[in-house]
């Protein structure tokens, strides 16, 4: 007899069964964040120019790197989020962690500084404290939701207002000071330089000396908190990609039932969950510091909701099983490039919430007709 | 007939006051295909959870290939080659069908002595068309999600699954439901390719006219007893539906 199981089966909806038109809405729900943001782009290009008459370029080296240095933050908060919500979770914390992130750093830069230590190796105490510290509240996070059962929404919500206190209780409700002199470095300088004029070009890793007029012509490309946020981003990218660990993320996302049933080591696998988005919190907490040269109990206050909004946007699903990276960073990219444009246009900065919750909500809805499309169900 | 595959001896399990399983013995040989019939609540489900490492009896014992096995979560079934296959399957829809196969148990590749462990997608996805094509299973493409694919060819990565990881024994709960009769009936072909390879399985169903068309034997529970133990060819619908109700019973019979 003949085995037919090659014979895709019409009224199932396999893949195989789809009309042109709906392939066509699924290649466009796929690629949407990228056509938006080109899009974006675009349009900021030429209405800044018409708006200022042809004087101001929105498209600049500088406007450039200042978008990136923007988006810094509200990405390294949407990294570890991303792999929190892909397993169908959501770390509410990430914002207030980035804050004690913050604090800590400044404090054991200070701490290891006076007490003798190479400016270096005081900055590596600042990021071992910083990241340290944001693990351990990961941990806390992480053990509850696995271990106790008790839904993640409230976990880290709880945990947020706590460690929102030890914050503030830490730094005394003032920010960090007393910094050493030379740590804004670190925060500031760049791979590379551009200067633009006379004696210009590029400086590979040096900044050159300059005074007065001329320092306006300089622009740093690539600032060592962007530098450290790729990094962080590539690996995010191999390891959601390429590791057992971000394949088990998915399919804890997609099934819990049966990853647990399978082997995987779910419990662990949640702890760990909240563990890196919290890392990645701490991280954003100590390039903040290094950038400010301060430390701050209300930095990442007001991220966290725009990192969640990065992360929907870069198509995450909610419902957990889906997503990417490099989704995030779009999404990142174009809140950052939407705020960045409206500010240049003048416009309000009221209406910046207002677009870019519009967009959130355009986002879900593609997302959704995606779904539709291929026939998920919500349980997905 | 040879030595059973699988040997439960009196075993009892309660849920407080409720005694779900009752002092049932029951051997399952390698190369059969065993039906495990009853009523809701009869105690099918949990006889099959007890071998599968879900629940723990409360007396009696479980040998697997001659050997007395405590079994304390399904993980440690797994690892002696008992692969349970739910109704819902255990698979992760946003997954393909190689990751699905591997789930859990993933192939890697090492680099700089272990520090680097990558996923070794290329040998996954090798060793699931292998395993496809050894039970006649072919599918246009492998690399799609599968949700994208029918209930009958998920059921077919569920089977896949447990044979790529040499199941001893496959227990395999109410399979055809759910499914077109198309699909039922390619479902029942796997059981009997799956017999011809020498893995015995164990089919726990409602639907009579699967048990006629697969197994070899089949074994009747009542309110956690078993009730009658007999080869299919000796009996019939009828009959088997007044086991499945409490109006036949052999244990008393033979007891008497």
């Amino acid at each position: 007899m003949t085995h037919s199981d090659s014979k895709p089966i019409q009224h199932q909806g396999g893949a195989d069964t789809k009309t042109a038109a709906q392939r066509f809405v699924l290649t466009l729900s796929r690629l949407w964040a990228w056509a938006f943001l080109a899009l974006l782009i675009i349009f900021f290009v030429i209405s800044v120019s018409v708006t200022s008459g042809g004087t101001v370029n929105f498209l600049t080296l500088r406007n450039s790197q200042n978008i990136l240095v923007a988006i810094t933050p509200v990405l390294l908060l949407g990294l570890g989020q991303t792999f929190v919500i892909i397993a169908a979770g959501i770390d509410l914390s990430v914002g207030w962690v980035m804050s004690l992130a913050s604090v800590l750093s400044a404090l054991a830069i200070r701490a290891a500084f006076n007490a003798g230590a190479p400016l270096f190796l005081s900055v590596i105490a600042g990021f071992c404290a910083a990241v340290g510290g944001a693990a351990v509240v990961g941990l806390f996070n992480g053990v509850i939701i696995a271990k106790l059962k008790v839904p993640a929404f409230i976990v880290t919500l709880g945990s947020g207002f706590i460690v929102r206190g030890v914050s503030l209780l830490m730094s005394e409700n003032t920010t960090v000071i007393g910094l050493p002199p030379g740590l804004r470095d670190y925060g500031n300088n760049a791979l590379l330089y551009y200067l633009h004029g006379e004696g210009g070009g590029f400086f590979f890793l040096f900044r050159p000396e300059l005074t007065g007029e001329a320092l306006r012509r300089l622009d740093p490309i690539f600032m060592w908190p962007v530098v450290v946020t790729a990094l962080v981003v590539a690996v995010m990218i191999f390891t959601l990609r390429k590791t057992q660990f971000g394949r088990h993320t998915y399919a804890i996302g997609g099934n819990m039932e049966a990853a647990r049933r399978t082997g995987i080591p779910v419990d662990r696998h949640i702890i760990m969950l909240y563990v890196l988005s919290a890392s990645t919190a701490g991280i954003a907490g100590v390039l903040s510091t290094l950038r400010f040269n301060a430390g701050s109990a209300v930095i990442g206050d007001a991220l966290l909701l725009q990192s969640i909004a990065a992360v929907i946007i870069g198509g995450v699903s909610l419902f957990g099983g889906a997503g990417t990276v490099i989704g995030t960073v779009i999404g990142a990219l174009i809140i950052a490039v939407l705020t960045t444009g409206l500010v240049m246009l003048n416009v309000a900065a009221f209406w910046q919430f207002i677009v870019v919750g519009a967009v959130v909500i355009i986002a879900v809805l593609i997302d959704q007709s995606r779904d539709l499309i291929i026939g998920r169900g919500k349980s997905g | 007939m040879a030595e059973p595959i699988l040997s439960v001896r009196n075993l009892t399990k309660r849920f407080g006051g409720l005694t779900a399983v009752n002092r049932v013995s029951w051997d399952v040989y390698p190369g059969e295909v065993v039906a495990l019939l009853g009523d809701n609540g009869a105690g099918k489900s949990t006889l099959i959870k007890c071998v599968s490492g879900v629940h723990q009896p409360d007396e009696g014992e479980i040998l697997f290939g001659g050997e007395r096995i405590r079994l304390t979560r399904p993980i440690e079934a797994l690892s002696k080659g008992i692969e349970t296959i739910y109704q819902d399957l255990a698979l992760a829809q946003n997954l393909d069908v190689p990751s699905n196969i591997f789930l859990g148990r993933e192939l890697k590749l090492r680099y700089l002595g272990g520090l680097v462990r990558m996923l070794d997608e290329k040998k996954m996805m090798r060793e699931a068309e292998q395993a496809l094509s050894s039970l006649h299973i072919h599918f246009p493409n492998l690399a799609q999600p599968i949700e994208s694919l029918s209930g009958g060819q998920r059921q077919a990565v569920a089977i896949a699954r447990a044979v790529y990881w040499d199941a001893r024994l496959m227990i395999m709960d109410e399979p055809t439901n759910n499914l077109g009769v198309p699909e039922q009936h390619k479902v029942l072909e796997l059981i009997r390719r799956l017999r011809d390879q020498g893995v015995p399985v164990i089919l726990i169903t409602h639907t009579l006219p699967d048990v006629f068309a697969v197994a070899d034997r089949l074994m009747v529970m009542h309110r956690g007893r078993k009730v009658t133990e007999k080869k299919t060819a000796d009996t019939s619908t009828e009959e088997l539906v007044q086991y499945m109700v409490g109006a036949r019973d052999d244990m008393l019979v033979e007891q008497s």
